[in-house]
């Protein structure tokens, strides 16, 4: 017994220092941005040091991170609502008028998100020259919207699952039409799930790096083919560096802390709750 | 008239059944399975874009190039390093971290949230961060600490490149481990452990003969799906190391990428395109093996 008392709390400051360590990187980032380029590089690092926000200013004003942060969101707004647009109608079917195909159906989808990027990056580079979608917009939304398409489906299809059949059956007696039971039943009760799919399908657009580094040059280029443009910083400006790099991530990890409960069935399609 | 609203609604359900699926798998198909056909086209040609007056078909002869190639048996054992050694790390760190906060204690939340942000960090981000402030042999972190106890100053990215691309995954995906197999402990059922604990069960048998098989789903399944992302990394193996020096850490992906849009041989890149889909197929069979069974047991979904 007298083990106990003194295994708990050294677990719980085990837990607080691994969870510091791994945030570690991250704070450092934070606080790099908000050094001169000087001390950002001094030896030996400085953990106090007076903060400037003059990185911040050139990072984000004075380069073109903007342009990319504007394609960014373009690109992953885009291709969100168009999963969103060709799922959830999908799903709702997949749902609630299953057939003997269904099961089929929704394998096919996953074995779609399970395919590599590298087993068709050649043929999208050759049609979409051909097509001229190259370095655009709407080549990327278009990308980005068929790896999220699978997620939706499945997550949209789970989430459908859940109303309880009841509802669904009291308000068909009263003779609702389909349309408007999608419209006044189903959706209000999906709405969080419907919430934490897009938020998911935003996390994934806005992250992804092969395709967008592979298909755009710059017109179109996102913030993640930008930010790989520093891979040989070699000190001159890190500070900057850390503060566009902060800029970049700050609204998908807001994102993600929000949609935390639903990350899981995300990343699983629906397999654990 | 009720004959006749009846008919209408059985229309209307076909028409559901038949139609409202119908745009997304269209979509699906043109996105993704046709490029999927033209790689295997593409892999029977001929075709460089450098050369693009000689593109001509020549059935199989890119196969045996490919296979002929020792770096491409290089690129194939770099991928299976990184995949194997990245999805054990993060297994055991992820397992390890679960049970830590499977527990009661202040600011939980916080300290979850935390653990979780390396994975929500787009990829470049966290390779140009590891890559410049962590590992950077003469300003970096790492080389500060290491001066500061003594030691000469380590070049991580061209002394330990495979080490380095290792760490930096193993850091991006330990919290996707550890979110799905928090989740299958909290599905843990707690009567079945204070049984098993009034039965006089210490923690490592608590863990060996409940918390082990009460996890192995959700384990197969995290293994599984983290397989198949880390078989395809690429943004983080471009930024920290160009896949060298040379070609140790030249994974498939960084492979086919500069077959393809370095090198632009079309034909040649499609090859090893198939080998990498070939690859991925192997993994996904026994995925949906391993779904099936779960959906069937009626432990997940």
């Amino acid at each position: 017994m007298t083990q106990r008392s003194w295994v708990s709390p050294g677990l719980t400051l085990l837990t607080y220092l691994v969870a510091f360590a791994m945030f570690f990187p991250i704070l450092w980032m934070i606080m790099t941005s908000f050094k001169t380029e000087a001390d950002a590089f001094a030896f030996p690092p400085q953990v106090i040091f007076e903060p400037t926000l003059d990185n911040w200013n050139i990072a984000l004003f004075d380069s073109n991170f903007l342009d990319h942060l504007i394609n960014t969101l373009l690109i992953t707004l885009g291709s969100t609502l168009v999963a969103l647009g060709l799922g959830i109608p999908a799903a709702y079917a997949l749902a609630y008028y299953q057939t003997k195909r269904s099961d089929l159906t929704l394998m096919w989808l996953i074995s779609t998100r399970m395919l590599p990027p590298v087993g068709v990056i050649v043929p999208l580079f050759i049609i979409f020259r051909d097509l001229g979608l190259r370095d655009s917009h709407t080549g990327m939304i278009i990308i980005y919207s068929a790896m999220n398409l699978p997620l939706v489906v499945w997550m949209m299809r789970s989430f459908f699952l859940d109303v309880p059949y009841e509802i669904l059956e009291a308000s068909r007696i009263d003779g609702t039409s389909l349309l408007q039971e999608f419209r006044f039943i189903v959706i209000p009760l999906v709405l969080p799930g419907l919430f934490a799919t897009g938020l998911l399908c935003m996390i994934f657009a806005w992250n992804e790096f092969f395709f967008a580094f592979s298909l755009t040059v710059t017109k179109a280029a996102p913030v993640s083919v930008y930010i790989s443009s520093f891979k040989t910083a070699e000190g001159l400006f890190w500070a900057k560096m850390s503060a566009g790099a902060t800029a970049a991530v700050f609204p998908v990890v807001i994102a993600g802390w929000v949609a935390q409960r639903q990350l899981v069935q995300g990343l699983t399609m629906g397999a654990v709750k | 008239m009720v004959a006749r609203a009846a008919a209408t609604d059985s229309d209307m359900l076909f028409a559901i059944r038949r139609w409202l699926p119908l745009p997304a798998i269209l979509f699906m198909v043109v996105v993704t399975q046709v490029p999927l056909v033209v790689t295997l086209g593409f892999s029977l040609e001929r075709w460089n874009l450098l050369r693009p007056q000689r593109r001509r078909f020549q059935g199989l002869d890119n196969y045996p190039d490919v296979l002929s190639d020792p770096n491409f048996f290089t690129i194939i054992l770099n991928t299976l390093i990184i995949t194997i050694s990245v999805v054990v790390a993060t297994l055991v760190l992820g397992i390890l971290l679960a049970l830590l906060l499977n527990r009661d204690f202040a600011g939980k939340g916080i300290v979850r949230t935390m653990l979780i942000t390396p994975f929500l960090i787009m990829p470049t981000v966290s390779a140009v961060l590891w890559k410049n402030v962590l590992f950077n042999p003469a300003f970096g972190l790492l080389a500060a600490l290491a001066a500061m106890f003594g030691f000469s100053r380590p070049d991580m990215l061209q002394d330990y490149p495979m080490f380095s691309v290792v760490i930096v995954t193993v850091w991006q995906w330990t919290p996707f481990m550890m979110l799905i197999l928090l989740a299958g402990l909290q599905s843990l059922d707690h009567d079945q452990i204070e049984a098993a604990q009034i039965d006089g069960g210490g923690p490592v048998v608590l863990f060996r003969y409940i918390v082990l098989p009460h996890l192995q789903r959700y384990i197969e399944l995290a293994v599984l799906m983290e397989t198949l992302f880390i078989l395809s990394i690429f943004g983080v193996i471009f930024v920290l190391t160009s896949g060298g020096p040379g070609i140790q850490t030249t994974n498939l992906s960084y492979g086919i990428y500069q077959e393809a849009f370095q090198r632009w041989d079309i034909g040649e890149a499609s090859a090893m395109g198939v080998f990498a889909i070939i690859l991925a197929n192997i993994v996904v069979l026994f995925f949906v093996r391993v779904l099936r069974r779960g959906q069937a047991e009626g432990v997940t979904a």
